[in-house]
């Protein structure tokens, strides 16, 4: 805030002054990440676009065979493959499952981050223990937490259908029943992704001053209307921030659903980035440009998310 | 580990009773325990006070959390102490060995792709932290033609799902036969590295209070000096904070891993980690076993950086 007001102030008062040789060093200061967007961001991107509209595939991409270079052999064919894919029912399956799997995930996430947060931020005895226990599915890599809930799901010999079946109750095909698949994932991203939210929302739970909830106390507002009417107002910056972070983040999640079911049983928790990938480096033979065209769609969704998100936020007077 | 428990006892303990106060209004979010706080106690209770029934109500919760946060890492450690034969036995510990590691270790590629896994990820920490961090300082501090458009870039970038870029990568990557070397991982992932450092350094560049850039000019720094002397000693804590981000991104990476390293000698650990349990084999106790060994240094230093990491992501996120 306080760069800002400055930045304002040098920009009124030296601007015929400093013209060309103040913004020389600001790009000098970008160049190296202006060039490195270029060209590891940029022209692999124009170059995806063109892929989407050919016909590349495993057998006629541009490849080097030991000693010998393959020449591309791939032609251009338009918009073939979008045609293809979005007259197809596969996309909108997968579309749809995508679609239930980030708003549920998010939801759930967020309102588990936020219950849990609100009982940290309290004073009492083991807060620090349970604190680092709630944060460790944060400090695991999560290809190694999905391989140990993988075993845990495990149909024959897993923990889960062990005790249940201790209990006289029939194992539950976890990974190979497709709503029960569904419903691994889920819970395996919701464990992944609640650590993240509860350290957010503890952050903006403290920044919210203590005077407020006494001078609500003092005009004889209950737990329930302080709730409602300061901690939730408190904390909807911080929330709208990392409800977008964590949208787009479920959205792309590839190692939850390739590690744990592979995007089984017959594709049905796919999302639609793990199909593209299991188009382009599982599938044989590998289909590029149809994964290419995959991508290219996933990111359209991704950016028009974003801005409806952007212009509901300023409906509603938030600054972002 | 109990010196490091002790200091974040007594950092946190300061917030814990500044919001002590605060902490009521929250009771209202988990019925179970607000419903008896708000009971008919005898003795009038202190504002903030719990009642027995809410205090066995928050502990009974987050206890129920924290066992379902810690169960599945602490089922992989347990596991690995177990012989092949006993891998789904539901008793803690049955017959005690450590063949596994022994086998892990010395027997399979596992250094190799921990020494993998090392290279890429710290070259790409490394590389990502430095040049993103003057682009960081201009966005903050400069005023510039191009600065909008770079911010939006920035953003935008940071969001691109790896569906839209992994197929045009692996293609130049095998144009350029570059796959299965460690420079393909770096460039890409310096894709997803050099966006969000970029982003996270300028928020905290924007906490360094411009009186202390001025100060410098005035002593006749130049704008490289006064960034390179001044600003940079000032921003380590941030530059540790999006060190460790990146690091942990590119650490628990799996897609890009997993698509451009094939032969057993190149992979990193998140597919080496793939290669004990597939479709060919079932070795889930040397899984297990590697798994430990990965996840106990990422666990030691998330450790380590936890008590950064609340600021470091309110800083973060509120500047976004």
């Amino acid at each position: 805030m306080a760069a800002e007001a400055v930045r304002t102030r040098l920009g009124k008062g030296a601007r015929t002054r400093r013209t060309l040789a103040n913004y020389w060093y600001a790009w000098a200061m970008i160049a190296p990440v202006v060039v490195v967007i270029t060209g590891i961001i940029g022209w692999p991107l124009v170059r995806g676009i063109f892929l989407s509209l050919t016909n590349a595939n495993e057998a006629n991409v541009e490849r080097q065979i030991g000693v010998n270079k393959m020449e591309a052999t791939y032609e251009f064919v338009g918009l073939e493959n979008y045609a293809d894919i979005l007259t197809d029912s596969k996309f909108w399956d997968r579309l749809g499952w995508t679609m239930v799997w980030t708003v549920s995930c998010v939801a759930i996430t967020f309102l588990i981050g936020l219950a849990l947060a609100n009982m940290l931020n309290r004073t009492f005895r083991g807060r620090t223990l349970y604190r680092m226990a709630l944060i460790l599915p944060w400090a695991i890599p999560a290809f190694v937490s999905v391989f140990a809930w993988r075993m845990i799901f495990n149909e024959r010999n897993g923990i889960l259908n062990n005790l249940l079946e201790g209990q006289g109750i029939a194992g539950i095909h976890w990974l190979s029943d497709p709503t029960w698949a569904k419903a691994a994932v889920i819970a395996v991203n919701v464990w992944l992704g609640v650590p993240f939210m509860l350290i957010a929302m503890l952050g903006a739970l403290q920044s919210i001053p203590a005077e407020h909830y006494e001078a609500a106390e003092m005009d004889g507002a209950g737990p329930w209307q302080r709730f409602w009417n300061i901690t939730l107002p408190g904390v909807r910056s911080v929330s709208m921030t990392v409800v977008l972070l964590s949208t787009i983040w479920t959205f792309n999640m590839f190692p939850v659903i390739f590690l744990l079911t592979r995007g089984g049983p017959a594709g049905s928790t796919d999302i639609l980035v793990t199909e593209a990938f299991r188009l382009a480096f599982i599938r044989s033979p590998r289909d590029f440009a149809n994964s290419a065209a995959w991508g290219v769609l996933i990111l359209l969704l991704l950016v028009l998310f974003a801005i409806s998100y952007r212009r509901a936020l300023r409906k509603q007077g938030e600054v972002w | 580990m109990s010196a490091e428990t002790t200091r974040f006892d007594s950092g946190s303990a300061p917030a814990g009773t500044r919001t002590g106060p605060g902490s009521d209004p929250g009771r209202g979010d988990i019925p179970q325990s607000g419903g008896a706080g708000g009971g008919s106690g005898k003795r009038p209770r202190r504002r903030g006070e719990r009642g027995p029934l809410a205090s066995f109500g928050l502990h009974a919760t987050l206890l129920f959390a924290a066992v379902i946060a810690v169960f599945p890492p602490l089922w992989l450690l347990v596991t690995s102490f177990k012989p092949k034969s006993d891998t789904f036995t539901i008793a803690l510990i049955s017959n005690f060995t450590l063949d596994n590691y022994d086998h892990v270790l010395n027997n399979t590629k596992f250094l190799t792709w921990f020494g993998n896994s090392l290279l890429v990820v710290v070259t790409t920490t490394v590389i990502g932290v430095f040049i993103s961090s003057t682009t960081g300082y201009a966005l903050s501090r400069f005023r510039f033609p191009g600065m909008r458009p770079l911010m939006w870039t920035l953003l935008i970038t940071q969001m691109f799902p790896m569906a839209v870029l992994i197929v045009p990568l692996y293609n130049l990557m095998s144009r350029y036969g570059l796959l299965n070397r460690p420079i393909a991982l770096i460039v890409t992932y310096l894709t997803i590295a050099v966006p969000f450092c970029a982003w996270m350094m300028k928020g905290f560049f924007d906490t360094i209070p411009i009186s202390i850039d001025e100060s410098g000019r005035v002593d006749g720094l130049s704008p490289f000096g006064t960034f390179w002397r001044l600003i940079m000693p000032l921003a380590r804590p941030g530059l540790a904070v999006t060190g460790f981000y990146t690091f942990v991104t590119a650490w628990a990476e799996v897609a890009y891993a997993t698509a451009f390293m094939t032969g057993e000698r190149h992979l990193t650990l998140a597919g080496g980690l793939q290669t004990f349990v597939n479709q060919h084999t079932q070795d889930w106790h040397l899984m297990t076993a590697a798994a430990v060994l990965i996840a106990v240094p990422a666990t030691l230093v998330f450790g380590y950086a936890q008590r950064h990491l609340q600021s470091g992501l309110t800083a973060g996120a509120t500047k976004a």
